[in-house]
């Protein structure tokens, strides 16, 4: 077992290495055959060690690789933990990666630099699972920056488009603004447990807080000028971690880099920015669920920002022209709702919706990268329309993901798409938890499920339905995509299509505890399993009747009277600016950071260094030494001289002073 | 263990070099090859010694080894050489740079090679015995020597400026030069003893370490180089050639690190534990502060020598952390920014040497027509932002685990070190690759040549190795900075013990 896992991890990388390495001698073709030859291999294996440990009996597997990095009781080694939960993301990463090779070697077909590209693909593929096997919070953020590094890479990965290469950036750096609290929260942790290992922390933490009615007890640091007890510790801890979940998995504040990653390579949009590295915050909630369920402020907070992610991007998503971006910002609305899950406690509903969401997000992205393919690389859906006598097989597709996204199925029944089961069950426990904010999340939760409807038809009404918009020049050409890159978007729909019904009642249902064996904690009052059953009947028709109005609403708007939303726009101007602007967060951001730190950095450059430092320095002394020595020396030589004579004076005086004080 | 004096032939080898280049003569195209040949054969065997030296360091003692001592003319002054698990692996950093200085230097110097090549080794062996001295006035006489050929490559063989860097570079250094004299004498008059051994053993009286550490501070801040007294620095690396800054970078900055280590940490620990504070403060205003100033720079060698040192910042907020964390990861950080500056510096050189400027706007589009200098580039620039994996991420981490340890808030201005540097880097990285190769001048340009490729791989190999697996490094040094941390400790215990008696 141990070799499969380490095979599993490492295939990637030797992917990686002969496509980066010897791209270009070997040729494309090979490199591509070589790395998503790999992925296949490493895919297979995947699905069998989600069979062996997640519906088996095999128990927790550890696999030590190497030593890292050890300093006192700073000890990090190189090794993987491999639990049902890490399992299920085996199997998320790379099915969906290995459809991304895949589908590649159709979509990038023309492209000069395929070596680079699929290298770059295996590159974060490896640091994904290298997030994912972690047994320690360093070794998982070396993956959690890796895949930063992967992103940065694939989103600029056109480096001759000044757009791309911006947006590469911006994702990079709010990203390390997201990291800059995890590192902190590694930190914390570190200091409270002692250690960063998994099994230390967890095996710690269920004794850690003083038990129910015992007092607060002492500080047990000081942490920013605060005090802090164990239950306040635990909760700072947990805050700056998921302030680094919030960065990657582009939440409320820190989202505005995942719009722009559009600018990648669709495939590179389906892989990371949907399926799985976007992601990563939810697994990191998830993994440290030992130590969230002991706060419950963070939890609110945790349920507090995914509610109002969940309504604000659905909002956004709602007035987007451009495919791509309308699924991005899908993409962030549905994290939203992965971490109101989390925050109520429902951890498995979480990992469910990340599970589900997978297949039908890759499956609509990669859905829309054939559509982009067909009109000749445009992806303004005002441009589009009328395509779905043209690409019949696209279509059927893109409708599939658009139905398991919006959730269609039947409450109170086992009739149902992927998004039905996970989103319901998220909606429901928003419901049923007690938490201050439950209520509100549930609110949030269901109206941006009505956006979610909404916008998802009207994309696909907009790019397949009404009269062609596109110049008869591209409709003249306009194509199905060839078989390399449908039999992708088959897996995919299988997946979206049945992975609810199949596998919700092992997610977050009858076989919770024995399919996940304790890799999701939960506390003894959490009971949220059981009470999300128990909710009103018209708590479950709520999410389906906010998405057969959704549907309704699009369906009027776009194919009934296609008048409407032009209407509409101008007739509720400031709002729809508001909205087309992202609420105006980038233009917020560059003046309060990035004009801002510019200023500052010239101010301290031209002012502090070169008026103050460098004026009251060496300047001014300068001037004063010029006008004793009258620029009779010459500076060069002249210092140099004097230089060495202080020093040999200092010396000569040094040892005659020594010589005589030991006669003494 | 070894019966030849091994530390005084690695000092002291490039020295022959120096002999041997004496005889040659720099007047045909054969002559310069010359020169060539013998300052990268000497340069490549001081550095097979010094892993020879690597290889016979026994790890699990923490004192001095290999030690030689030699009486001087019976003032109490001896040759006392040694290193310990700190020192040896800088002695080991200096060998290693200097083929790389010789072959950044292959074409790019044109007048005066030999001399050139003379001041290098000379330099060298000043460098490395800075590193070995066991006696604090061979070690001041090394400290000091060193700055006098490095004067001299920034004042023949710099830019146009290089005077005025030069100068700059001098008025800093004597001023901290001379209070660390003064400070020798005192510690001379006060424990009766110049041995570095002797010295660690001594307790200095609490009002005299106050002194004596302001005295040591003022020399090793200048040389690190701290907020506020950086300024030399930048105006340094612009003017001297591309092998200069990488020695500048490399070594030289490490001076003032490894001083704080050996003299100031262990000698005066209750004047360290007071001003560690002050110290705290002057290194995260170095992160935040320089590194917004980076952002701003227009010339590649000045951003760059900015972030060196908003990087040396995390070293002084490391070893005044004081314990172990701290203190390992500040070395490692200075073996690491010693080989990811140097290579950074070497990139530029790449570049400089075809064009001949440094002005950011002048280039970019590069990866177009040299992919193999943009994925060198690259590396590097990763390791400078500290991503996990390569070397700058171990000693960045480690060194804010200390800080966290010690002060939160430390640690929590210092990491927002690691938003900064990426902007900077990442944006600087951006304007010189990234893009559409579209300037005329820059469309004939190589990619990387033999020479250029043996300078550079090399060190990426490293870059990623130290970053995967940084053992060696910790093995090396964990027995050395136990025992400094816990004397450290166990001195401000005592401390502490005696005023609670007196009360």
């Amino acid at each position: 077992m141990d070799t499969i896992i380490k095979a599993i991890v490492f295939l990637p990388l030797i992917g990686f290495l002969i496509a980066g390495l010897f791209g270009n001698s070997i040729g494309a073709k090979a490199s591509e055959f070589v790395t998503s030859g790999l992925m296949i291999i490493t895919a297979a294996l995947s699905w069998f060690v989600f069979f062996d440990v997640a519906l088996g009996e095999q128990e927790l597997i550890k696999v030590s690789v190497l030593r890292w990095i050890q300093s006192g009781s700073f000890d990090v080694d190189w090794a993987f933990r491999v639990d049902t939960l890490t399992s299920v993301m085996f199997v998320v990463v790379n099915t969906v990666s290995t459809l991304v090779h895949v589908y590649s070697i159709g979509y990038m077909h023309h492209d000069p630099h395929r070596p680079r590209f699929f290298a770059y693909l295996s590159l974060f593929t490896f640091a994904m699972l290298m997030l994912i096997t972690s047994d320690n919070l360093v070794q998982m953020f070396f993956g959690w920056e890796g895949v930063g590094l992967a992103s940065y890479l694939l989103i600029g990965f056109w480096y001759k488009k000044p757009s791309a290469n911006a947006a590469a950036m911006k994702a990079f750096i709010v990203n390390r603004v997201g990291d800059f609290g995890f590192a902190l929260g590694i930190f914390l942790v570190f200091v409270l447990f002692g250690s960063v290992s998994f099994e230390t922390i967890f095996a710690a933490a269920q004794t850690y807080l003083p038990a129910e009615g015992a007092a607060a007890g002492e500080a047990v640091i000081t942490l920013f000028g605060m005090h802090l007890d164990k239950a306040d510790a635990i909760t700072a801890a947990c805050l700056l971690l998921f302030m680094g979940a919030m960065g990657k998995s582009a939440q409320f504040l820190l989202h505005t880099w995942l719009p722009d990653a559009m600018e990648g390579p669709t495939p590179v949009s389906a892989l990371i920015h949907a399926a799985t590295m976007v992601t990563a915050g939810v697994f990191l909630v998830a993994r440290m669920s030992p130590l969230f369920e002991l706060s419950p402020d963070a939890l609110t907070v945790v349920t507090l920002i995914g509610a109002i992610t969940a309504f604000f991007a659905a909002t956004v998503g709602l007035v987007q022209n451009d495919i791509k971006r309308v699924i991005a910002y899908s993409t962030c609305s549905q994290l939203g709702y992965m971490f109101v899950a989390l925050g109520v406690g429902a951890y498995g509903a979480a990992i469910f919706h990340l599970f589900t969401h997978a297949f039908f997000k890759a499956l609509l992205f990669l859905g829309a990268g054939s559509v982009i393919h067909a009109v000749d690389g445009e992806q303004d859906m005002r441009y589009m329309g009328g395509l779905r006598k043209h690409i019949p097989v696209t279509y059927w597709m893109m409708f599939i993901g658009t139905i398991a996204l919006t959730g269609v199925g039947i409450p109170g029944t086992v009739i149902g798409t992927a998004g039905f089961f996970s989103k319901d069950a998220i909606i429901e426990s928003a419901f049923a938890a007690h938490s201050a904010v439950s209520g509100f999340a549930f609110a949030m939760l269901v109206i941006a499920a009505l956006f979610t409807s909404f916008y998802s038809w009207r994309l696909t009404f907009m790019t397949f339905h009404g009269k062609p918009r596109a110049s008869s020049d591209v409709m003249h050409h306009v194509h199905e995509s060839p078989q390399v890159m449908l039999v992708p978007l088959y897996i995919l729909a299988i997946g979206a299509l049945v992975a609810g019904f199949l596998f919700h009642d092992y997610f977050f249902g009858h076989h919770y505890a024995e399919f996940w064996q304790g890799a999701l904690f939960t506390s003894a009052e959490n009971e949220i399993l059981e009470e999300y059953h128990h909710v009103p009947t018209w708590v479950k028709w709520s999410p389906f009747c906010a998405m057969a109005l959704g549907l309704l609403t699009a369906w009027y708007m776009y194919i009934r009277r296609p008048d409407v939303p032009k209407y509409l726009a101008e007739q509720h101007r400031g709002l729809y600016q508001f909205l087309l602007n992202k609420w105006y967060f980038d233009e917020l951001y560059d003046f309060l950071f990035v004009r801002s730190a510019k200023r500052l950095g010239v101010f301290l450059w031209k002012e502090g260094d070169g008026r103050v430092i460098d004026g009251l320095g060496p300047n001014g002394i300068a001037a004063r030494v010029l006008d004793v020595t009258d620029r009779v020396v010459r500076l060069q030589t002249g210092y140099l001289y004097h230089y060495a004579f202080a020093m040999l004076i200092g010396i000569a005086a040094l040892v005659t002073w020594m010589m005589l004080g030991s006669s003494f | 263990m070894t019966d030849w004096p091994v530390l005084s032939a690695v000092t002291f080898m490039p020295l022959v070099g120096v002999l041997l280049l004496l005889l040659t003569r720099e007047d045909s195209a054969y002559g310069r090859r010359n020169i060539l040949n013998v300052s990268l054969l000497t340069t490549l065997f001081t550095f097979a010694v010094s892993v020879y030296i690597w290889y016979q360091f026994d790890s699990s003692n923490p004192g001095f080894q290999m030690t030689e001592k030699h009486g001087w003319l019976g003032t109490g002054i001896s040759y006392h050489l040694g290193v310990d698990g700190i020192s040896v692996l800088f002695v080991v950093l200096s060998a290693f740079l200097m083929p790389f200085c010789v072959l950044a230097s292959w074409f790019s110097v044109e007048k005066r090679l030999k001399e050139y090549m003379i001041a290098f080794l000379i330099l060298e062996t000043f460098m490395i015995g800075v590193f070995v001295s066991l006696d604090i006035v061979l070690f001041y006489v090394f400290f000091e020597a060193g700055l006098i050929p490095m004067f001299i490559i920034i004042g023949v063989w710099g830019g146009k400026d290089r005077v005025y860097a030069s100068y700059k570079f001098f008025l800093y250094t004597l001023l901290g030069s001379v209070l660390m004299l003064l400070a020798i004498m005192a510690m001379y008059w006060q424990a009766g003893t110049t041995d570095i051994t002797e010295l660690l053993a001594y307790n200095f009286p609490r009002e005299m370490q106050t002194w004596l550490w302001l005295a040591f501070f003022a020399s090793f801040a200048v040389k690190m180089p701290m907020w506020p007294v950086h300024t030399w620095l930048p105006d340094a690396h612009v003017q001297a050639p591309t092998a200069g800054s990488v020695i500048l970078a490399g070594i030289l900055l490490k001076l003032g690190g490894y001083g704080f280590l050996r003299f100031s940490l262990p000698m005066f620990p209750l004047a360290s534990d007071y001003f560690a504070p002050f110290v705290f403060t002057l290194s995260v205003i170095a992160i935040v502060y320089t590194s917004l100033v980076a952002l701003m720079q227009t010339d590649i060698k000045k951003l760059i020598a900015y972030s060196s040192v908003a990087h040396m910042g995390y070293v002084t907020m490391g070893i005044f952390a004081a314990n172990t964390q701290g203190v390992q990861g500040a070395i490692f950080q200075m073996l690491s920014h010693g080989i990811v500056s140097g290579a950074l510096f070497l990139c530029v050189g790449v570049v400089y040497d075809r064009l001949h400027t440094r002005e950011i706007s002048a280039y970019g589009g590069l990866v177009n027509n040299m992919p193999k200098y943009a994925v060198a580039f690259m590396v590097f620039t990763m390791a400078n932002v500290g991503l996990p994996g390569t070397s700058g991420f171990v000693g960045e981490v480690l060194t804010l685990v200390g800080a966290f340890r010690a002060n939160t808030w430390v640690a929590f201005f210092a990491t927002s070190g690691v938003i900064l540097s990426a902007a900077y880097a990442l944006w600087l990285y951006r304007r010189v690759v990234f893009g559409a190769l579209e300037k005329e001048s820059l469309k004939a340009l190589l990619d990387l040549s033999g020479r250029e490729k043996a300078i550079l791989y090399p060190l990426v190999i490293l870059t990623i190795f130290f970053g995967v697996y940084p053992a060696p490094v910790f093995d090396a040094t964990a027995a050395s900075v136990d025992l400094l941390v816990n004397n450290y400790t166990a001195a401000l215990q005592a401390a502490q013990n005696v005023a609670l008696s007196v009360q």
